[in-house]
């Protein structure tokens, strides 16, 4: 089955949509959001509303640091910008999305695969995975051959070879890779919402279970239009500049 | 893994076992057959304990790299299997012996080294377009199709500069096979295409000597020697190999890849033109270098460390082969010059980039060729003086320009032929004004525009306004007794 993999939406209407369009006409058969669906962007009720009906139809969905903070108010470590766009975020989702949202899980597995929004080490940490350390530690935290997840809004692909060694790699977007099941894998697809790699165009990545095959995919979106409607909705206009320049 | 027994008779995944035809160090290869399949080979990798623990990476790596890889140069990749009975690949069953068989015969003469080492150029050229790198070229890894074809086998230690490269951080002994590697890959870096074309100059040197380059070092020390020391000339050691192969071999060998042929084609062009290659010192050795020029060299290796990062495809990208087509009779002096500018600027972007100047003297189809004019010269003479009069201006180093004249009754597929056959980037050339009837009936450029396979650059002379105000105003002006069906 071919699984579109979609992490850090970040209430990016027009990103999203984009990228299910894109998805589609790659034959996606499910999705998986890995996490942080709200928090920065302007439209959190409409995506929230997009993924619900994702799941309804069979979607995995997991909570990722944003959507904790958007149930539970932003914790104090927050950098000042996030937090007040938590709170903005609050005021603009129904009782029932951040319901939703509260029962979001932090860890799905599916056979010897598991999906989680940072470092599976310690879920609800939110540990970024930056290194080939950050990654190894988090593979060996667990026995899934396959860890998929987001948090840190960069495209990577580390791997973990049977002597214990891990490297990291940078994906080529549009390039399949066959996931050799001699060892194991830990994939981050970037973020769709707000890509920080110098690159404005959304990211996702689609993962054929069957072949073991994974693909990373850069789909670019009307950026300018989602940074409008953040400065229109009075939220910090960094978060608008940010999607323009990718970073 | 289930312990199924791997005999013949055995089938797994549907492939019988019919015939075990290799047993080496890191795999075993059988020939297998399925329905409705040609035959075919499976390839298992040795997992025992003790077994060599690259023979597992290995695997994994041309599992990542094979289904990736298309046409001649390679085995078709059929499939391959995970946890069946055993880890497999099934590829295309490549029939006869490889280059090693011919090590036999060795030194061989030089047409046949100009010949071989061509087929792997080009084989080598058409893996680096794909994006990956060999590393482990020896005669051994080089099969041949009954269609003449060169066949790269054996990717276990290969890179896909847009894959992971699964080998990298797990070995830290350089891995190849010691007479071959690169000075490069005993530095560990495994992302040089031109480490490939180091490989083919020691292919190359042992087929017209029948001795190795290099000798067969086994420790680090031994394999770190070629980054200074050059190997004996290939002319000292079979006086009838001459001196353009010799340059050419060097040239390959050289501890520098800046100082090598930068792509598998340029490689190609040289052999396939022994004529137009430039003889440097190179050319003329007899000897190794003397003992000052030695330690200079190995002064400047001590604690040597790989380049910064560079990928296959940025390498080729780099230096390309560019063909610049002339019809110097029937060119105007202003599209001469036209086509000199563009090339000009073609050049400028790629100072690593070979031009091959190109003219082609039609030949009737059913006439004697008539090959002297009027005045009794000889027709490619009179016209390769010509070509190399039109490139002086452009001042290019003699190495970096060739020249040649082509034959045929029909100029544009001579020209295709040509651009196919020496695996050429770009080509230049002119267009001769825009009659109407031209319009219609084609003209050389369009066809060439057509049929390359690669870009094409057509050059027009620029036309005054009140021209083109006057052809716009005579649009279907033909001749009369154009026949337009």
């Amino acid at each position: 089955m071919r699984l579109a993999l979609l992490s850090d939406l970040h209430a990016n209407l027009e990103a999203l949509e984009a990228v299910l369009e894109h998805g589609a006409k790659q034959g996606a058969e499910q999705l998986a959001f890995l996490g942080d669906l709200v928090g920065y962007g302007a439209d959190p009720g409409p995506v929230v509303e997009r993924v619900q009906a994702a799941v309804a139809a069979g979607a995995l969905a997991l909570k990722g640091n944003h959507d904790e903070a958007a149930t539970r108010g932003a914790p104090s470590s927050m950098r000042a910008d996030a937090a007040r766009a938590v709170a903005w975020t609050r005021e603009h989702l129904t009782e029932e999305q951040l319901a939703f949202l509260a029962g979001l899980p932090l860890t799905i597995q599916r056979g010897e695969r598991l999906f989680v929004h940072a470092s599976a080490s310690d879920p609800a940490q939110w540990l970024y995975v930056l290194s080939a350390v950050d990654a190894g530690r988090s593979l060996r935290s667990v026995s899934a051959r396959e860890i998929f997840c987001g948090h840190t809004h960069t495209p990577a692909l580390y791997h973990l070879a049977a002597d214990g060694s891990v490297s990291a790699f940078r994906p080529v977007p549009g390039t399949p890779i066959k996931l050799s099941v001699f060892r194991r894998w830990l994939v981050i697809p970037g973020s769709v919402g707000q890509p920080r790699d110098g690159n404005p165009a959304a990211c996702y990545a689609m993962f054929d279970d069957v072949a073991d095959v994974l693909v990373f995919h850069r789909v670019p979106y009307d950026a300018e239009r989602a940074a409008r409607k953040i400065r229109a909705a009075g939220l910090p206009g960094d978060l608008g500049a940010r999607l323009e320049l990718g970073g | 893994m289930s312990t199924q027994r791997i005999e013949p008779g055995a089938v797994i995944d549907g492939y019988t076992l019919e015939e075990r035809i290799h047993q080496g160090s890191m795999a075993t290869l059988w020939r297998v057959s399925a329905p409705g399949q040609p035959p075919l080979v499976m390839k298992m990798p040795l997992l025992r304990e003790g077994d060599d623990p690259t023979a597992m990476v290995g695997f994994e790596v041309e599992q990542m790299i094979m289904p990736t890889l298309q046409g001649p140069h390679v085995p078709l990749f059929i499939g391959s299997g995970d946890f069946s009975a055993h880890p497999y690949i099934v590829m295309e069953l490549i029939r006869g012996n490889s280059l090693r068989a011919r090590l036999e015969r060795t030194p061989l003469d030089t047409d046949e080294v100009a010949r071989i080492g061509g087929q792997i150029a080009t084989a080598l050229h058409s893996l680096h377009r794909q994006h990956v790198i060999h590393l482990d070229l020896k005669p051994s890894n080089v099969m041949f199709r009954d269609t003449g074809e060169a066949v790269l086998i054996d990717f276990g230690f290969s890179r896909h500069d847009r894959l992971p490269d699964l080998l990298a951080e797990q070995f830290r002994l350089p891995m190849g096979t010691a007479p071959y590697i690169s000075p490069e890959q005993v530095l560990r870096i495994r992302n040089d295409p031109r480490s490939d074309i180091f490989a083919l100059g020691a292919v190359l040197y042992h087929l017209v000597t029948g001795e190795r380059a290099f000798g067969f070092p086994t420790s680090i020390t031994g394999l770190r020697k070629r980054l200074y020391r050059d190997p004996v000339p290939p002319r000292a050691r079979n006086p009838s190999c001459p001196a353009w192969l010799q340059e050419i071999i060097l040239r390959c060998l050289e501890p520098d890849p800046r100082a090598r042929y930068q792509s598998a084609a340029q490689v190609l062009l040289a052999l396939r033109n022994p004529g137009q290659v430039p003889l440097t010192e190179r050319a003329k050795k007899l000897r190794q270098d003397g003992a000052v020029t030695v330690t200079r060299r190995w002064m400047r290796t001590l604690g040597a460390q790989g380049e910064a990062w560079q990928s296959t495809a940025v390498q080729i990208a780099r230096s390309p082969v560019v063909v610049v087509a002339l019809d110097l009779l029937a060119g105007s002096e202003a599209l001469l010059t036209s086509i000199r500018t563009t090339s000009e600027r073609v050049l400028s972007m790629h100072p690593g980039a070979r031009l091959a100047c190109v003219s082609v003297l039609k030949t009737s189809r059913l006439a004697l060729d008539v090959t002297v004019d009027e005045k009794g010269r000889n027709l490619r003479v009179m016209r390769l003086l010509e070509l190399k009069d039109w490139a002086r201006p452009l001042g290019l180093a003699e190495g970096r320009l060739t020249y040649h004249v082509l034959e045929g009754p029909d100029p544009s597929s001579v020209l295709v032929d040509f651009v196919r056959e020496n695996r050429v980037d770009h080509v230049v050339i002119g267009a001769r004004g825009a009659s109407p009837l031209r319009r219609y009936l084609g003209s050389v450029s369009a066809h060439v525009v057509a049929e390359s396979p690669c870009t094409v650059t057509v050059v027009k002379v620029p036309q005054a306004e009140d021209e083109e105000e006057e052809e716009a105003a005579a649009p279907s002006r033909l001749p009369p007794g154009t026949d337009l069906r």
